[in-house]
């Protein structure tokens, strides 16, 4: 049904990224992400360049709108590498950036590769020192002798210079591929996670790191199932929960033991053995997974749906929303392309504790606001209220480029007559992927990466 | 969204068979250690300096087999030269977001 979210009326507002169809590997964004605030957004690339949007202070003037995000800063983050040891090529592509809350007036950020973990500080410069006695303002040096006179440099204003240096690399702690990061909430330490192997560091600390998960068996062979994701608790620095190729989820005490190869709890849905198909395991592979604000919630993510789990219930998931069901007659093609194993990002809306108010309303009634956001294909991507139980379907695309004019929900016809306005499964474009999406924590504005371009929305202001 | 016209199970299972159609040779499991491990080398890139040493000291005067359709293919009955390896990539030009 139309209308997901407290009646949230989305709009295009921005579109970052090159017009033309023939994109280029670098460019294919491969992480989005909002820091603490929202002013920042971060994007990463497979070319590893990292580059930051600032939102504009508000226009006073303009209260229809909120601030535009413009380009902030931008880096070459991780470089590509060949590891002449085990002949291994090592992409320099950004899998995943996690923001640091901001301390003082630098911005620090964590962004990763498959292999190595950098902090980066981004950090302004507004003045800068003049008037040396030893150096001209182009920076030659005068001669000594002819110096007469002594004078206090002072600072002046100078243009606003943004710099991004990186201040810690945490390398060689993965044999496998980073797929992700997470910061604990003690804001000291975070975990890093590759295909069988969880690592804990600590920001200051580049040159250890311990290992809390292992799951390599001691004969390859035996190997069944893969880490996809992990992530800290927001609230309990001691817990952390991880996701397997096999749709587990598993949560695990630090206090427990140095060592956490055993679970605190393991979710999973049980599954009716007669269903079983060839797909099942691939599609059941679990591609991210997210904690609620309050803590109290997870949400995973596979191919086809997106789950929402209660902390206290691991044997079933709470809520279940399909994605794409339709997709489940078009598996044996999806296989043969290799979509199947598309990884889907989800979000959580900014803040559980969001407090909607209708403006029409004179007593206002306080009620929370939760809704999921996550992608699929032919540049859509969706939206499912938990409170109404309503879903949306939006498309990021540049012909739906008028601001303030909502976007039109599409839909999709799964099997017969196809309506008006609908789209038929077979004319679905499977290069056109939403894999990575964010929402702002405390305004209704979404970035929705498309293959190379950042779409920017946000909520109809009246 | 409209409802399946197939019960997922059993659209599940159809789509198998078109697949097994297609592939006989393919196993009951896509799961197990073979399928993962492949997962687990993505990027590994293999250069034979014996082998590439001695096949050019063998073929002092003629020309060496260079790369066959499939350029990316380095391993094999394909004797990789230096062109063929993976290229270390030149410098990047800035992201087209900040364009």
């Amino acid at each position: 049904g139309a209308g997901g979210g407290n009646d949230i009326q989305w709009c295009f507002s921005q579109v970052k990224g090159a017009v033309d169809d023939d994109v280029a590997e670098a460019d294919i964004i491969s992480t989005v992400e909002f820091n603490h605030s929202g002013e920042l957004l971060a994007t990463g690339d497979k070319g590893g360049r990292v580059v930051i949007f600032q939102q504009e202070q508000e226009n006073k003037t303009q209260s229809h709108s909120r601030g535009e995000y413009n380009v902030y800063s931008t880096f070459q983050s991780h470089e590509p590498e060949f590891d002449y040891l085990k002949s291994l090529e090592i992409e320099e592509k950004i899998n995943k950036i996690r923001w640091l809350p901001q301390k003082n007036a630098a911005q620090f950020l964590l962004s990763t590769n498959d292999k190595t973990i950098k902090l980066w500080k981004i950090s302004e410069r507004d003045k800068r020192p003049e008037g040396y006695n030893l150096k001209e303002e182009d920076g030659r040096y005068r001669d000594p002798t002819t110096v007469t006179t002594l004078r206090v440099p002072v600072f002046r204003p100078m243009d606003l210079m943004v710099e991004a240096s990186p201040r810690r690399i945490f390398a060689n702690a993965h044999t496998y591929h980073i797929n992700s990061i997470s910061i604990n909430s003690d804001y000291e330490t975070y975990l890093s996670a590759d295909d069988l192997r969880i690592n804990l560091w600590h920001l200051e600390i580049t040159d250890r790191s311990f290992n809390i998960v292992d799951i390599k068996p001691a004969n390859m062979e035996e190997l069944t199932e893969v880490i996809t994701a992990a992530e800290f608790h927001p609230n309990s620095c001691n817990t952390f929960v991880y996701s397997s190729s096999k749709g587990t989820i598993r949560l695990c005490d630090m206090r427990a033991s140095a060592l956490c190869d055993r679970h605190s709890k393991l979710f999973e849905e049980p599954e009716d053995p007669s269903n079983r198909s060839f797909f099942s395991e691939i599609i059941s592979s679990i591609s991210d997974v997210k904690f609620s604000h309050s803590g109290r919630y997870m949400m995973t993510r596979d191919y086809l749906s997106v789950k929402i789990w209660d902390l206290n219930m691991e044997n079933r998931p709470v809520e279940t929303y399909q994605v794409h069901e339709y997709l489940r007659s078009k598996l044996c093609s999806l296989y043969e392309n290799d979509c199947i194993f598309d990884k889907f990002e989800c979000c959580w809306n900014g803040s559980d504790r969001q407090i909607i108010l209708k403006c029409s309303v004179v007593s206002f009634s306080p009620f929370t606001c939760s809704i999921v956001m996550t992608g699929s294909y032919n540049n859509f991507f969706r939206m499912f209220d938990r409170n109404t139980k309503r879903d949306i379907t939006l498309e990021a695309s540049r012909e739906n480029n008028k601001p303030r004019t909502v976007l039109k929900p599409r839909k999709v016809c799964a099997s017969g007559k196809r309506k008006k306005d609908e789209i038929s499964v077979d004319s679905l474009d499977f290069n056109k992927k939403i894999l990575h999406t964010a929402w702002h924590p405390k305004e209704n504005i979404i970035a929705v990466a498309t293959t190379n371009n950042l779409y920017i929305f946000q909520d109809k202001m009246n | 969204q409209d409802a399946p016209e197939k019960e997922p199970a059993a659209a599940e299972r159809a789509e198998e068979a078109k697949l097994k159609a297609k592939y006989p040779g393919l196993g009951q499991r896509p799961g197990g250690s073979g399928f993962l491990m492949k997962r687990l080398q993505k990027g590994q890139k293999y250069f034979d300096s014996g082998d590439y040493n001695m096949a050019k000291a063998k073929m002092k005067n003629k020309q060496l087999p260079s790369a066959g359709p499939d350029k990316n293919l380095v391993t094999g009955d394909h004797i990789p030269t230096p062109q063929d390896l993976p290229q270390r990539k030149s410098s990047l030009v800035t992201s087209k977001l900040a364009g």
